[in-house]
């Protein structure tokens, strides 16, 4: 089962490096000159050692030719392992960046839920620590499987021609280093994936602390954090120790067997060459060395290889559950493109709930005729914004159907429908971009003068005007903004965009309320004509609206203008009363 | 880098065994050369077969003896490694927490994150590579000059040729990588700033139907990634080949220097042969030592950038020992000024009240008038740039951090609770509250229906953001874990946003029936909220423009009527 998820993963990251296939072809052509040619130059040199034999006895005019031979030899091997090792990295690094955006794409068409469910520091350790080790590995994997295997292919061709009995030799000592890595190997794998799953742990909870560091530090709690962090953090080092310790086993034990391989080519050899000096020279025996040398490198590296390998697909695994994580129901093929929505909405008995136990929305219908005003009151917690979350499709309901223009919105492409709705919400979210760029979001073509005007809609403009470089100032998440500037941008883009419905889930929250009062203005007038859903504690907001809906537990309790529900003196009554209370 | 090592505390045994063991590993490995030597010159000359599997016997010998260093000095290596890398972890975490709030807005979330994951295990392969191959290929490449001295003073010139060639060649695109390498985590940093971002912002970027654009703005990110790459990787990948190089023309020369010294019989055949077996075991060395420089390089990248951030502030506030009582307020503002780090513009200037024990004050102004950076000021988030803040008439600087934060409680506007129980985020505020003071600060923030709606109460599990919750619940609970502190001065910083009206009005009707007497500062955009207050503050951009009460405002203070009048519109105030 273990076995046949890394088969299928290793399947999967063939299929990525399949892209660059010529390029593929290029590296084995590289890597075959230059291993060739490494193995061709100990054969020169052997031969010219064999010139070399006694006192007076050195043939000069023979060993000249001989070293220029070595020189040429060499430089194209230096050539062709270069070129090997740029082609190379160009492999491994698109393969790691097809792979990345592969993750993010897809984290675009994963349902909201996923990242409501998900813990960020997780997914974000995937995309980038997984991703990285991931690539660290295939490099090494590259670099090296392939100018092993050929080594160690070449090396014996050379030597049963030169040698075949110590040749065998060295083939029946193979498989004892072969097997004493892979033992290993096998042995390292779930102490790697212990260690990837440990440090996503830690990974989220650093995630979870440093990015509230501001609470952790107003609450006094460094000392109860930093415990917990050292817990995890030793319990990390443990992991580790093993998973470390383990694999840097392979290259000694390796290394071992080896040198006894190589101890019995200097037996073999040096018999050989005792019984038959003619046809078995010092020089062989030289080559010979020097390839049971060079042969102990390549099952180093391959031995390397394979741990760095099972690391790195350890990590891929990783990569591949976010990658193939059950995408949203895909919009329907010949899904419409909802264009100048009327917005005529009807919501026929509704149901919907995130955990099948615990009932949220039920009973829910409601028709809105185009150009309505609907606003939602109701108790914390009562569904108000997962009903927004409804009707925007960021959940699909699981009974009862929600129409806009009489098509069910399931029938309806996500992008056309959700750009049909202008929304605000009460929590703000800014991108690391300039202030233009966050507010043409809606409207990426937006000319200046509209985007000036929107923001003079909003209110923003005056304090868009001071920011240093104006529209062309750079903000963030943590560039300084106050709460109430950034709903004012998120403002400042439905105004831009100008939908053909609206949805405002506590939109002005964070904005002092005579700004408010100037916005509601702005608002109003984009309302007009508009189908739109106000969400609100600040019932002077919604005073003015067609239907005030009164939700409660997931049902709809009352409904009504403000008069006549403040006349029926039910659930509204008390929460309008309320807020005059001292 | 070298400055981090100081956190090898507690690993320097095992940080020196590693290489120790390695060199004594290298110094065995030395000795095969010269036995092949022998065998060829004696063994092989004389036809003495006893000596060959004698000398053959020996090798292996050496062999083992080699690998038992070995095993030792990979274990000590690694125990190294991951305890160094565990050290780094521990100090960057320990010395975020010490950070002041100045300090975390300039240094940014993502930074300190990348710094605590990536870069640690960065230095920890790096690290670990060191330990087991920089000391073994140095003993080999020096051993080998002076293995070759002893044969051949001569033959040994090329070596000593080769050699600082070699060095110059290793370092030479070592330390020209290494700036290189900084460009790729700093690209690197930005694929993981865009990815974050998006997590945050996935309803927005949808409700906009934005995913293509982020799509092609986080593919620019990882296509500079992927040319940073390329490009350090081009320096890097020339290391192998031009080391080969040099190497096999200085066995080239060997060769040609070998033969003249035997043709004058100054050298024997296996005499060459031992130079030249010592030459390629300086390649062998290379090559894996040019494979670590990459890692290294990595590693050093990255340990320059947890130095960086651990040299990085977190010197704490400057202190006061002039505990001297100069007044017999709660909390006194004297002339206070507060500019933001980097900011051209006063965000507060010259404020000046007094607050008595027991008070309620509100506070009300426009977005951005500074309301919420004045009371990040009382528990010194921020230090004020000018004036004085007196608690209990005693400078706040003469108050230690813990004192202060357990004086000062505040409920933040973004109510954050963390993965774990309800119980464990309550008992932030105090780790040995008992139940029943815990249920009171529940009752209080108006959170007992939450609490008893969970499975398990108490012990019900919040996900990692409070992502179970709504932002509703999240504040009353954050609110609950500031009262079970009970602390004197209690801070709301518009931290009933989410709440309806009715539970707000609850709320505020129980923070003051409270026990004890607690100084409140309640900061609101509801005029409701506030309008019992003993005295409010009016702020307009960042001054006071009006302090009193209710009524007393409503006549005398334009702003504060004209916010109160937005919310209560006069006729119906008058109904």
């Amino acid at each position: 089962m273990k076995n046949k998820k890394t088969l299928s993963s290793l399947k999967k990251v063939l299929s990525y490096v399949r892209h660059h296939k010529a390029l593929l072809l290029l590296s084995l052509l590289c890597a075959a000159i230059s291993v060739i040619l490494t193995l061709y130059v100990p054969i020169v040199i052997g031969d010219a050692i064999d010139y070399i034999i006694e006192p007076g006895k050195v043939a000069f005019d023979k060993i000249t030719p001989m070293l220029i031979r070595i020189a040429i030899a060499s430089i194209i091997a230096a050539l062709a392992q270069w070129m090997q090792g740029i082609i190379n990295n160009k492999i491994t690094y698109g393969v790691v960046q097809d792979i990345r955006n592969d993750a993010f794409r897809k984290l675009q068409s994963l349902p909201v839920s996923y990242s409501d469910t998900h813990a960020h520091g997780d997914i974000v350790s995937r995309i980038i620590t997984d991703a990285d080790q991931f690539s660290d590995g295939l490099l090494m994997g590259f670099s090296q499987l392939f100018t092993g295997v050929l080594t160690i292919l070449g090396t014996l061709g050379f030597m049963f021609v030169i040698n075949w009995k110590i040749a065998l030799f060295v083939v029946l000592a193979t498989p004892l280093s072969l097997f004493a890595a892979s033992f290993i190997a096998s042995r390292t794998h779930s102490l790697f994936k212990a260690q990837a799953e440990i440090r996503g742990t830690q990974t989220g909870y650093i995630n979870e602390i440093i990015g509230s560091e501001k609470v952790v530090r107003a609450y006094g709690h460094e000392k109860e954090a930093m415990q917990s962090f050292e817990d995890m953090n030793r319990q990390m080092e443990k992991c580790s120790l093993r998973a470390v310790f383990f694999s840097s086993l392979v290259n000694p034990t390796t290394r071992v067997v080896n040198s006894i391989v190589y101890a019995g080519v200097a037996l073999i050899g040096a018999l050989s060459v005792i019984a038959n000096p003619t046809a078995f020279t010092v020089g062989s025996l030289s080559i010979f060395l020097s390839y049971a040398n060079q042969y102990t490198k390549p099952f180093n590296e391959i031995s390397g290889v394979a741990t760095e390998f099972q690391n790195s697909l350890a990590c891929a695994i990783r990569l591949f559950e976010l990658i193939e994580a059950k995408p949203q129901t895909p919009d329907k093929e010949n899904a419409l493109v909802l264009d100048e929505a009327k917005g005529n909405i009807e919501i026929k008995d509704i149901a919907f709930s995130y955990d099948p136990e615990k009932p949220l929305i039920r009973d829910f219908s409601l028709s809105v005729e185009s150009g309505k005003r609907i606003a939602i009151v109701g108790p914390t917690g009562c569904g108000k914004t997962t009903f927004i979350g409804l009707l925007m499709r960021f959940y699909d309901v699981n009974d009862g159907e929600i129409d806009v223009d009489g098509t069910n919105i399931r029938d309806i492409t996500r992008n056309s429908l959700r750009k049909s709705f202008g929304m605000v919400l009460q929590e703000t979210w800014i991108k690391t971009a300039t202030v233009r760029e966050n507010i043409i979001m809606g409207k990426p073509d937006a000319t200046d003068e509209e985007i000036i005007a929107a923001a003079k809609a909003s209110h923003a403009h005056s304090f868009i005007k001071r920011l240093p470089n104006g529209y062309d100032t750079k903000i963030g998440e943590d560039s300084g903004l106050s709460q109430g500037q950034k709903q004012l941008l998120c403002i400042t883009r439905v105004m831009l965009a100008l939908p053909p419905m609206l949805i405002l889930d506590e939109a002005t929250s964070s904005i002092d309320t005579r700004t408010e009062m100037k916005i509601q203005h702005a608002f109003a007038t984009m309302m007009k004509g508009r189908t739109s859903f106000i969400v609100a504690h600040r019932l002077s907001t919604i005073r003015e609206a067609d239907t005030i809906l009164v939700m409660k537990d997931g049902q709809i309790i009352e409904s009504g203008t403000h008069k006549e529900l403040l006349k029926k003196g039910g659930f509204y009554f008390e929460l309008y009363h309320s807020q005059f209370k001292g | 880098m070298i400055k981090l090592l100081r956190l090898m505390k507690g690993y320097r045994f095992p940080a020196i065994s590693a290489p120790f063991f390695k060199i004594l590993e290298a110094l065995f490995e030395l000795m095969i050369p010269l036995v092949v030597k022998s065998i060829i010159d004696v063994g092989i000359a004389n036809a003495d077969k006893p000596y060959i599997v004698k000398m053959v016997g020996l090798m292996v010998l050496l062999g083992l003896i080699g690998f038992s260093c070995t095993l030792c000095a990979q274990y000590f290596a690694a125990r190294a490694a991951v305890g160094f890398s565990a050290n780094i972890r521990s100090a960057l975490f320990g010395h975020a927490q010490t950070l002041s709030f100045t300090e975390i807005d300039r240094l940014g979330t993502s930074t300190m994150i990348t710094r605590m994951t990536n870069d640690v295990t960065q230095v920890q392969s790096g690290v670990n590579l060191t330990l087991r191959l920089f000391s073994r290929s140095p003993v080999i490449v020096f051993g080998s000059m002076i293995m070759a001295f002893t044969i051949d003073v001569k033959a040994a010139l090329v070596f000593a040729v080769a050699i600082p060639l070699l060095c110059v060649v290793v370092f030479g695109i070592m330390l020209g990588s290494i700036p290189l390498y900084k460009k790729v985590q700093g690209a690197l940093d930005k694929v993981l700033g865009i990815t974050r971002e998006n997590l945050a912002g996935t309803r927005v970027i949808r409700a906009f139907a934005n995913e293509e654009t982020e799509i092609a703005s986080f593919e620019a990110s990882t296509s500079a990634l992927n040319v940073a790459q390329k490009v350090a990787g081009k320096i890097s990948a020339l290391m192998n080949p031009i080391t080969y190089l040099i190497v096999n023309i200085a066995i080239i020369a060997l060769i040609q220097v070998g033969a003249m010294q035997v043709e004058t019989g100054i050298l024997t055949q296996g005499a060459v042969i031992a130079l030249y077996n010592y030459m390629s075991q300086i390649l062998v060395e290379l090559v894996k030592l040019a494979n670590l420089i990459i890692t290294m390089t990595k590693a050093a990248a990255s340990g320059g950038r947890i130095q960086q951030m651990l040299e990085n502030g977190g010197k704490g506030h400057e202190s006061s020992t002039d505990t001297a009582k100069k007044d017999h307020h709660a909390v006194t503002f004297k002339n206070v000024s507060f500019t933001y780090a980097g900011a051209s513009d006063e965000s507060l200037s010259d404020l000046d009240f007094t607050v008595d024990k027991g008070e309620t004050i509100g506070i009300i102004g426009g977005t951005g008038s500074g309301k919420t950076s004045l009371v990040h000021l009382i528990p010194r988030f921020y230090d004020a740039t000018k004036g004085e803040i007196r608690l209990d008439g005693v400078d706040i600087r003469a108050y230690s951090e813990d004192d202060l934060r357990k004086k000062v409680g505040v409920v933040m506007q973004k109510a954050v609770l963390f993965k774990g129980t309800i119980r464990e985020n309550l008992l932030w505020g105090k780790p040995d509250a008992t139940d029943e003071e815990l249920w009171r600060a529940i009752d209080i923030a108006q959170a007992r229906d939450i609490v008893e709606g969970k499975e398990g109460g108490l012990d019900h599990v919040i996900e990692q953001g409070g992502k179970n919750l709504s932002g509703g619940q999240r504040q009353r609970l954050g609110m609950a874990r500031t009262l079970v502190a009970d602390p004197d001065i209690i801070i709301f910083d518009d931290s009933t946003s989410a709440l309806d009206y009715a539970t707000d009005a609850k709320l505020r009707t129980a923070v003051r029936e409270m026990e004890g007497d607690h100084t409140v500062f309640i900061v609101s955009q509801r005029a409701a909220s506030i309008t019992h207050a003993d005295k409010i503050i009016v702020l307009d951009d960042g001054k006071i423009v009006g302090i009193g009460s209710h009524t007393r405002l409503l006549d005398t203070c334009e702003i504060y009527s004209e916010i109160y009048y937005s919310q209560f519109p006069k006729e119906e105030v008058e109904a």
